[in-house]
């Protein structure tokens, strides 16, 4: 089995799930320090 | 040591103090975990080895570790926040509690979603009810009853002692799955990562090292723009209260 497509959607979830927590917490933190 | 260290944590209870050093801590956190991920990412995707046994979804290794540490740490460092609410009542305690609270959902969510994608190419399934992945699940789901839990205490005007305490009584689990893979037959690997040893090689686990600590350094800084987001929040409902009185 090919185990690339399943290490990428890996890196996708992780990656992805702390950038939109990353950001979503910079948001908020600017706009309420505003 | 001791005697110094506990004066020291009362002075950055202070949200003044705490702010002046969290403002500059904020991006320097945040861009140092940036780098250190993006240089374990790219060693782990294309300077490693294959694994003899799991091939290339071995890879997955660098990115489920750090999830699952932050996912055990941030209740951890929830609890110990909580400690410190309930017995020095600093409010800046809880509200530490509650910025940990969601990033460590999340980092738990990433490891049981990680875990689940290496599951499959390795082991045949995406998921098995055995003792670790349960226990693992049942962190995430304690990590959303603390967030009802908070948010109900936050809007009733409770004191925070609650959630606090729920924060203490979840530290539970935290043995329970890190033991899990040596007390129950499990199809997760046992212990192959310890403070002093591993038996994984060398040339496959050094980028994890990098992936641990970007992963770490990029919690830190969410928690602190979350922490002050909400001084921020409540400095601005304490004046509104004040203009309001007559």
């Amino acid at each position: 089995m090919n185990a690339w497509p399943f290490v990428l959607a890996a890196y996708a979830v992780a990656l992805g799930a702390a950038a939109a927590l990353t950001l979503a917490s910079w948001l908020a933190m600017k706009r309420a320090e505003k | 040591m001791a005697r110094t260290a506990v004066p020291t944590l009362h002075a950055l209870a202070n949200p003044a103090r705490f702010l002046a050093l969290a403002r500059p801590a904020t991006p320097l956190l945040l861009w140092a975990g940036i780098v250190l991920l993006a240089i374990g990412c790219w060693a782990g995707l294309t300077q490693t080895p294959p694994d003899y046994l799991q091939g290339d979804s071995v890879r997955i290794l660098y990115i489920h570790v750090p999830a699952a540490w932050l996912g055990m740490g941030g209740w951890s460092g929830l609890a110990i926040s909580s400690i410190a609410f309930l017995v020095w009542r600093h409010p800046l305690a809880d509200v530490a509690a509650r910025a940990i609270a969601l990033p460590g959902a999340v980092f738990a969510a990433v490891c049981l979603v990680t875990g689940s994608i290496w599951g499959r190419p390795t082991w045949g399934t995406w998921w098995q009810w055995d003792g670790r992945l349960t226990s693992m699940l049942l962190l995430f789901f304690v990590y959303c009853g603390y967030m009802a839990l908070a948010r109900a205490d936050a809007e009733r005007g409770g004191d925070g002692r609650i959630p606090a305490l729920y924060g203490i009584a979840g530290t539970v689990l935290l043995p329970i799955i890190r033991y899990s893979v040596v007390w129950w037959n499990t199809l997760h690997q046992g212990p192959s990562i310890g403070l002093t040893r591993s038996s994984i090689a060398g040339s496959i686990l050094w980028p994890l090292g990098f992936t641990m600590a970007g992963f770490t350094l990029l919690f830190a800084a969410i928690v602190l723009m979350r922490m002050r987001a909400t001084l921020a929040r409540l400095k601005a409902e304490a004046r509104l209260r004040r203009m309001a009185r007559p």
